[in-house]
């Protein structure tokens, strides 16, 4: 067999998974938004679930979704931020560094049942947070830590070590050297790193069951004070997300239409993950050129 | 004239191999040295010394002294920021940062604290034309410095570099990843600055080392073998190794 032969079957092959990794992804796709789409409406997206009646919405487990991930990222971004920056640009190599990564490694392969277990005893049992956003924020902190700050630690060490000379010759400070060039240099990594977990995060059930609960109660979206129980922005009160809210109407919805509800919360899911994935990236887009072009 | 830098005596070693050993040279204010050797000789590890760069590498020992203005570089209350800020450097690849080009040369001021947008932008062009680059890039200031041409970004760090107004340009092999066209702008910019700027520069490129250097230095396996006017140097080296790596017998 020649070069080019072997040359024309390693490139068929590749072409010929990249088809299959292709195809499951269009078939998984295009079957969720066929069979979901249809029940999405107006009135799908803006009214509050039903416990027993049909026609019942997805408002306030999409809002939850989405106030949860947020206050996810709020809580694990600098903490990852801050450990990225240290295990690329200050960490030794030496046996302490490499424990922190293997627990960060280890972390990352936990069951997400366990974590929200784990999040179940310590935070809803012993700190009485109770089922709440803030307790399933932060247990989905503990495995979103680890993909992200990999992911970010990732992203700092690609930037070419040119880059850190340049800036150190020039007699900036490390620290002025990592935030003022390494950074700003590694910002498309560091968003698609968050996106990649934000869509972990969105998706995420098991982790929650136990900790944000299962329910959602009718909040008042013209309550702005967080301290207010009754306001939509309160992170003591238990909220069920989209991912759970699709689990549950799936295992044990009474309501005739429970497939219906069940189809288009998942193509919304979906919808949302991608336009948040457009959305990141065109905010990425904007920092990088206010951060490497201030103009 | 009065020596800026001197060395006395330079050891570095990486683990226990030895790189450079015992390197004794004195630089004088406002003129070009030129560093040459073939590859592996150390220059280039000795030009890192005099501004610290190789503190950043693990494991290296430098000993013997090495002084800027009568001041050693090494002693333990030296802050490096600052000797940085007066010893700057070039390096072998263009490294331009992300930025725009304005911001490129205006960075090293503004973290020092320059704010007048006026003072900035005259230190902009100032800086940019000093660097033969200004011609090329006034209507583009704020394009990406990344956008450039490799012998211009290699212009712009050199301005980037002479923005902060250093004593002391340190360049490390800051042509050999250019095409002679570039190179021999960046000789016009050093040939520009020269009167205000003590500039050591490490070359492959034996002709481009007597074009533009005032004395030059010759090493080989970490020893220096001669230091001595260029053209004395090149025309009657004193050492038959000097004369044999200027004839191109090896290296």
């Amino acid at each position: 067999m020649n070069s080019k032969t072997s040359n024309n079957i390693a490139t068929g092959v590749i072409y010929f998974l990249v088809a299959c990794v292709l195809a499951i992804l269009v078939f998984l796709l295009g079957y969720i938004l066929i069979t979901g789409i249809p029940h999405v409406s107006w009135h799908f997206l803006t009214s509050s679930a039903q416990s027993f009646a049909a026609g019942g919405g997805i408002r306030d487990q999409l809002f939850n979704s989405m106030y949860l991930l947020v206050l996810t990222l709020i809580i694990s971004f600098p903490i990852a931020l801050g450990s990225g920056i240290y295990l690329s640009e200050y960490a030794p190599e030496n046996w302490i560094t490499g424990v922190i990564r293997t627990a960060v490694e280890v972390l990352s392969s936990l069951p997400s049942v366990v974590v929200g277990l784990f999040g179940f005893l310590l935070f809803v049992v012993n700190f009485h947070m109770g089922f709440s956003i803030l307790a399933g924020a932060i247990a989905l902190t503990f495995f979103n830590l680890p993909l992200l700050t990999r992911s970010i630690e990732e992203s700092l060490q690609d930037v070419s070590e040119l880059q850190r000379e340049a800036g150190l010759s020039l007699g900036l400070s490390r620290w002025k050297t990592i935030t003022g060039i390494v950074l700003p240099a590694a910002l498309p990594g560091i968003l698609t790193g968050i996106i990649l977990s934000a869509g972990r995060v969105f998706g995420e059930a098991a982790a929650l069951i136990y900790t944000a609960g299962q329910s959602a109660p009718t909040v008042n979206y013209g309550d702005w004070n967080p301290m207010d129980s009754a306001s939509f922005l309160n992170f003591m009160r238990p909220a069920e997300t989209l991912a759970v809210h699709i689990w549950k109407v799936n295992t044990e919805g009474v309501t005739p239409d429970a497939a219906a509800i069940s189809s288009g919360a998942s193509a919304v899911l979906i919808v949302v993950i991608l336009l948040f994935n457009l959305l990141a990236r065109m905010l990425g887009r904007w920092l990088y050129k206010r951060m490497t072009a201030t103009k | 004239m009065p020596k800026i830098i001197t060395s006395k005596d330079v050891h570095l070693s990486y683990g226990s191999k030895e790189a450079l050993h015992g390197i004794s040279l004195d630089f004088e204010e406002h003129e070009i040295t030129a560093l040459i050797g073939p590859s592996g000789c150390g220059k280039s590890t000795y030009l890192r010394c005099l501004n610290r760069m190789n503190d950043l590498i693990k494991g290296v020992k430098i000993s013997g002294s090495m002084k800027l203005e009568g001041k050693d570089i090494y002693a333990p209350n030296v802050d490096i920021v600052d000797l940085r800020k007066r010893v700057g450097m070039v390096f072998q690849q263009p490294n331009p940062f992300p930025f725009s080009v304005y911001e490129n040369v205006a960075y090293g001021l503004r973290l020092a604290g320059e704010k007048d947008k006026h003072v900035l932008d005259e230190r902009v062009e100032t800086s940019l034309k000093q660097a033969a680059i200004w011609d090329e890039v006034k209507d583009h200031l704020y394009d990406n410095a990344l956008s450039f041409s490799g012998g211009q970004q290699q212009r712009i760090c050199v301005a980037r570099v002479l923005a902060v107004q250093p004593e002391v340009v340190l360049l490390d092999e800051p042509t050999s990843a250019l095409d002679p066209i570039s190179s021999s702008k960046i000789e016009d910019t050093l040939m520009n600055i020269r009167h205000e700027y003590t500039i050591i520069i490490v070359t492959h490129n034996m002709q481009q080392a007597s074009r533009i250097s005032d004395k030059t230095a010759f090493l080989l396996n970490g020893d220096l073998v001669e230091f001595s006017p260029t053209e004395k140097m090149f025309i009657h080296p004193d050492d038959e190794k000097t004369s044999d790596y200027l004839n191109g017998k090896f290296g």
